[in-house]
């Protein structure tokens, strides 16, 4: 297995670098199947009644956990697996990431067709968030050293096909439960099995193609710089002393609240503009609750889309305008949109309210895509895999957070007399204050000081250089 | 193999799956709109 070792991995002579982002896409177009796992909750939960759910059937809100634990298991497993995967390299940690994750999914299998919710759990949930940590992260140091000229494009570029995984794995999930189905089975199993082999596949790809660049290696006509400019940085900072600044804890809050912000109204999202805009999306006969549900999932599809366009469009443009004004943006425009909702509302104009969500959305995905990048600015290349594995615990903080806050608001509006189309105003209200502690957490950060520098004769995590 | 066919299959390999998600999802997306 020494082929998976980091030194069979260095490039040769000519190899060009522009090959490095389909591999990492090839990870990320895979486990970004993640947000699509909804579209197997209906079937999942008419396992026994195949039309319908019927007694001994799975409820949907334990279905729900499949997902929770996952994302739980996602933020743990890049923040403990930082380390290994920096010293293991990148091929090692996507070879992993696909047997973990295609493990899941065909363990998951084996648990729907024997009707064993737990071992979905273990198997989605614990087996496949643990490969989705790992393959999250492990392209993320290797993009950073191939691109030290545009950073923000080359992680974007990769974490862009986290949003863009949900957009293959839901059409393909339903395709594969149509052509399974059969009058004695919704064919989630068979279609879980086969996703599962079809990932494995292109997740070890991926895994083939990915190279690290040799140590001296820098792109043509590029110069290292060797002074720190505002706050980018021309040192490192190993991952055990990133954590001892002010700064992490600072982009944790960033991160944190950005994701709450987007997460929470992304889940309720149609719900949401069906309750606002009853005129538009009727519910007075079964053709037209069918019409109105179709319309959202397609509002709902819109805004994935966004939120894939906009990691690769926010954080190359962060190349050019700097991460931290980019997190400005993302924090003054957020909270400006969420202020408005309400009155897009009232006023009915669903176009704009549209137009507010689609640009929310971008930002919510930007958010993701630029902070790989803000963390090489702040603490250099050496541990960035490492140091962003440790931060994404803030997206699964925000996971539980988001949902909780708006169900909550919304469940509390509603109960104390306020009619469902006006139940989301106070929430928006909520996700702009949040935007606004945000913005005032990245106006905080400086540059790392010099104390937490990597000095030449410390011993790097790993090894790794 | 060269740089040129490497990056044409390796990116066809990526971009296909990803344009016909795009599409399909775009063409449910139009069932908002009507």
């Amino acid at each position: 297995m020494s082929f998976l070792d980091r030194s069979h991995t260095i490039a040769k002579p000519g190899f060009s670098r522009w090959l490095v982002p389909p591999a990492a896409l090839c990870i990320h177009l895979c486990i970004g199947q993640a947000y699509a796992l909804s579209v197997f909750n209906k079937p999942m939960s008419q396992l026994i009644g195949i039309s319908a759910p019927a007694p001994g059937d799975w409820s949907i809100p334990a279905i729900g956990w499949i997902f929770s634990i996952a994302i739980v298991f996602l933020g743990l497993s890049a923040a403990f697996a930082g380390k290994w995967v920096e010293d293991a390299g990148p091929r090692k940690a996507m070879f992993a990431a696909a047997l973990f994750f295609s493990g899941g999914l065909i363990i998951s299998a084996a648990g729907v067709a024997a009707h064993q919710l737990w071992l979905v759990y273990l198997g989605y949930g614990v087996i496949g968030g643990i490969g989705l940590g790992i393959g999250y992260i492990s392209p993320v140091s290797t993009l950073v050293k191939w691109f030290p000229d545009r950073p923000g494009l080359a992680t974007g570029t990769a974490i862009m096909g986290f949003g863009g995984g949900a957009l293959i794995g839901a059409p393909l999930a339903v395709d594969l439960m149509k052509m399974y189905a059969t009058p004695s089975s919704t064919g989630v199993a068979p279609t879980l099995l086969t996703m599962g082999l079809i990932y494995l596949c292109f997740m070890l790809i991926g895994a083939f193609i990915v190279r690290v660049p040799a140590s001296d290696w820098l792109p043509a006509g590029y110069v290292a710089p060797t002074q720190s400019t505002g706050l980018v940085t021309a040192e490192n900072v190993l991952v055990g002393q990133a954590v001892k600044t002010p700064q992490f804890y600072l982009l944790w809050m960033v991160l944190f609240l950005n994701v709450t912000a987007g997460i929470g109204v992304l889940g309720q999202a149609s719900l949401m503009i069906q309750e606002m805009f009853p005129a538009k999306f009727p519910h007075d006969t079964a053709a037209a609750t069918q019409a109105s549900a179709a319309a959202a999932a397609g509002f709902v599809g819109l805004l994935s889309v966004f939120n894939m366009g906009g990691r690769i469009f926010w954080a190359s443009m962060s190349d050019f305008i700097g991460r931290r004004m980019t997190y400005v943006i993302f924090f003054v425009l957020g909270a400006f949109l969420y202020g408005c909702i309400p009155a897009l509302g009232r006023a009915e104009n669903l176009p704009l309210f549209i137009i507010c969500y689609l640009i929310i959305l971008s930002m919510y995905g930007g958010g993701f895509a630029t902070i790989p990048a803000y963390l090489r600015d702040l603490y250099g290349h050496i541990n960035v895999g490492a140091i962003h594995g440790r931060i994404l615990t803030a997206w699964s903080a925000a996971g539980i957070a988001g949902p909780v806050l708006v169900n909550y608001i919304r469940e509390y509006q509603i109960n104390h007399g306020v009619a469902k189309a006006d139940a989301y105003s106070v929430t928006m209200y909520v996700m702009a204050v949040l935007l606004v502690i945000g913005l005032v957490c990245n106006l905080l950060v400086r540059p790392v000081h010099e104390r937490h520098h990597y000095k030449e004769d410390e011993v790097l995590v790993g090894g790794v250089a | 193999m060269n740089n040129a066919v490497k990056l044409t299959l390796s990116w066809a390999l990526v971009g296909i799956p990803l344009a016909w998600g795009i599409f399909v999802t775009l063409s449910n997306a139009t069932k908002l709109f009507r």
